[in-house]
């Protein structure tokens, strides 16, 4: 009962401020649908700590879904440690972004519509999590797809949101195509797509291979890669980031729910939740590890430069994202699950905090015209730091730290247990975590510090954000402060068996859960001088020497251009598949539609249009005309029958 | 020279296909078509009664009688109507009866 309760309370508050909004008005739709956020919040809390501490598991089935042949699909919630701890996140940040929103949001005039979507993504990414099959969670990855293109697109006048919307919705799709390829393929070699059933599947499928343009492919490999592309899309992954980035367009809230704590990390989910199929599948682990390394040190190298506030945490995000995934490639799902949790609080604070510096200085979001702000807005400031020392992962190895310092340098950890061919991805991420470090202080210094850039008009009026904003900054920073070394002895430490039980999947070869307490001690400590020396670049960059960015932008121009320009993805893509797309859209239009259908259907009606014109010319008026005309009728009918006798010699008679 | 059916056939042949040159051929005047209408209709009429004589079977001039009167109230009609037209056109010339056309 708390289960259904804590899944379907957001669709009926989506479902009341959506349909009856206008009715009840603006004000009863936010407390309708933030209460019941709450309410299922705490329902969450209270699941979490009976399902993670006291080893409960269920499912509930809800109804029978689809029944077709051997297909058998049905709607059950199923609750485990991973579900539990996706639970937490995702109503704990919605809630709290429900919260802040009924601040930021007091002015738009449509915010019903804006909470109604909202609680839809709450209840789309629960049923997300919650799924007991494929299908199931196939339907809420749409379902958070829709409310993400649906809030992307929330201030509909202004067209970048639109294109934004749409583009978030397109490069999804090419995920998503994956995603379907794969579960068609688990189908057709499974003959199921509930989860247990799979899974018990999974190790006989091994070495298992099928023909494809005459080379015998790995069965496993390929539908893993296939999911992973699923999950690549939804998280931003290298090659299918680029609808992140331009997401920001919505509002702030949901660059918070959406594109940092939540709806992203649905690829890290899935990866977890099937990692009794990806641990039989190494080839595809070295990829993800692969991709989520080169999204890391991708993102975090384009972060360094954006001057968006909002731009540069959406870059950071996307790094994270990759930080997670590396963690999942190497096999330690747990510890990806943990930098998930850990990262939901601390990026959700920087993004709510982001919202609250743009609400202070009237939707300003160019950190060019910044700075000097912390005296100014000193809550904000105090919440935006602690947020940065959880991302940077400030902490001391051995004794404990902030909530990312615990998951990320448990991540780098195990990229290097994990022993792969010249550490390779182990010194990426630890580069990485140095960018991280750079551009996360460049934006505190660039925001808050130094002499101010705005306005003067604007910044004499700048002010702290009401307390409806705050309390959840409050919130999130405790999260991001104690989530670390609260929870890392069940997420990744000694307690991991109690807390997981069989929620995630480690086939017996796999000893990095092990292995990354055992690394060599410059391993625990090569995070720590990244993220030092990160910090003490970034002072000088911007506090010592403000005149230092401008002459390195100046000294290596094309690097600089190159990562304001994002690695020149969108223009790549522009030219390899929108351009493309657009001259077939326009071949097919102007050729197959214009020409063709349309030219057979014109062509014929001119065709007709030209015979009467001659045939009515026939028409002259002249009864002698119509006269003649039957006369030859009348002679032609005579003749033919009078054949018709002769030829029969008179049968007729 | 015995007069036989064929004869009578004959000139009813010849009557007829001059009342159907004098339909087409004629572009003067409407009332010659209505004789020549009148023209074929006496032709038919001297096939049914030479039948009739020939064959003993008094029907065929019967008929005959019922075809005069059909044409009398032929002509009746379409001379009104002639008269009708001119009485709106001013002519009743063939060439100029040609509202109908396309």
């Amino acid at each position: 009962m708390i289960y259904l309760a804590i899944v379907f309370l957001p669709i009926i508050g989506a479902l009341i401020a959506g349909l009856f909004g206008r009715i009840i008005g603006p004000r009863p739709a936010e407390i309708i649908t933030t209460g019941l956020l709450i309410i299922a919040a705490v329902l969450s809390w209270i699941v979490f700590a009976r399902v993670g501490f006291g080893a409960e598991t269920a499912r509930i089935p809800v109804l029978r879904w689809i029944t077709s042949g051997e297909l058998d699909i049905s709607w059950a919630l199923r609750i485990d440690t991973l579900t539990a701890v996706m639970l937490v996140v995702v109503t704990s940040v919605s809630a709290l972004v429900h919260l802040y929103s009924m601040g930021y949001m007091h002015e738009d005039p449509s915010r019903q519509r804006f909470f109604a979507y909202l609680s839809l993504f709450t209840f789309a990414m629960l049923m997300l999590v919650t799924s007991d099959n494929l299908v199931q969670m196939f339907f809420g990855w749409e379902g958070v797809g829709l409310a993400s293109y649906l809030l992307i697109g929330f201030w509909y006048q202004k067209s970048s949101a639109n294109a934004a919307a749409i583009k978030a919705f397109v490069v999804n799709r090419v995920g998503d195509f994956g995603f379907m390829l794969g579960m068609l393929g688990l189908f057709f070699f499974f003959n199921t797509l509930n989860f247990d059933p799979l899974f018990e599947a999974a190790p006989q499928a091994v070495g298992q291979t099928f023909k494809f343009l005459g080379y015998d492919v790995d069965v496993m490999t390929t539908l893993c890669l296939l999911l992973f592309m699923g999950a690549m899309g939804k998280s931003a992954q290298f090659l299918l980031h680029t609808w992140l980035p331009d997401a920001m367009e919505g509002p702030t809230p949901v660059s918070a729910l959406i594109h940092a704590a939540t709806m992203v990390t649905a690829g890290v989910f899935m990866v977890a939740r099937l990692s009794p199929l990806f641990e039989y599948a190494p080839t595809a682990l070295e990829i993800v590890t692969l991709v989520g390394a080169v999204t890391a040190f991708f993102a975090a190298t384009v972060g360094l430069v954006q001057n968006d506030i909002k731009r540069v945490i959406a870059y950071s995000t996307c790094s994270q994202l990759g930080y997670m995934f590396v963690a999942c490639g190497v096999g330690a799902y747990s510890v990806g699950i943990f930098h998930l949790f850990t990262h939901a609080f601390f990026k959700a604070l920087l993004f709510l905090g982001a919202g609250s510096v743009i609400y202070a200085m009237h939707h300003e979001q160019d950190m060019r015209k910044m700075g000097g702000l912390a005296g100014k807005i000193p809550v904000t400031w105090a919440m935006m730091l602690i947020g940065t020392l959880a991302l940077t992962g400030v902490g001391i190895p051995h004794l404990g730290g902030f909530a990312g310092f615990h998951s990320k340098d448990a991540i780098i950890e195990a990229a290097y247990a994990a022993r792969l061919p010249g550490d390779f991805v182990f010194w990426t991420l630890v580069f990485t975590a140095f960018l991280t470090s750079f551009y996360s202080w460049r934006l505190m210094f660039m925001t808050f510090h130094g002499k101010t850039r705005a306005e003067p008009e604007v910044y004499k009026h700048a002010h702290e954000s009401p307390w409806v904003m705050r309390i959840p900054l409050f919130v999130l920073a405790v999260g991001a402060v104690a989530a670390g070394f609260v929870f890392a002895p069940y997420f990744i430490g000694d307690l991991y068996n109690e807390f997981w039980g069989k929620a995630l999947f480690t086939s017996p070869s796999n000893h990095i859960l092990h292995d990354m307490h055992e690394v060599d001690e410059w391993v625990f400590w090569a995070p720590f001088v990244a993220m030092a020396s990160g910090f003490a670049l970034s002072w000088i960059y911007y506090i010592r020497a403000p005149w230092l960015p401008a002459a390195t932008a100046h000294a290596f121009q094309p690097i600089y251009q190159f990562l304001l320009n994002k690695w020149y993805f969108d223009e790549l893509y522009d030219w390899l598949f929108v351009k493309p797309a657009m001259k077939l859209g326009r071949l097919l239009w102007k050729a197959g539609d214009g020409a063709v259908i349309d030219g057979t259907i014109n062509g014929t009606a001119d065709s007709v249009q030209w015979t009467t014109g001659r045939v009515v010319r026939m028409q002259s008026g002249y009864i002698y005309h119509y006269a003649f005309a039957m006369l030859i009728g009348v002679a032609l009918i005579l003749t033919f029958f009078l054949r018709s006798l002769v030829m029969t010699g008179g049968a007729g008679q | 020279m015995e007069i036989g059916i064929g004869h009578y056939l004959t000139v009813a042949a010849c009557l007829f296909t001059l009342g159907i040159f004098g339909i087409f051929l004629n572009r003067k005047n409407v009332i010659v078509i209505l004789l020549s209408i009148e023209l074929m209709l006496l032709a038919v009429n001297i096939n049914l009664v030479s039948f009739s004589a020939f064959l003993g079977d008094l029907v065929g001039q019967v008929f005959a009688l019922f075809v005069l009167t059909v044409a009398a109230a032929e002509v009746a009609i379409g001379l009104a109507i002639v008269v009708v037209y001119f009485r709106n056109r001013g002519s009743i010339a063939v060439e100029d009866i040609n509202m109908m056309k396309g």
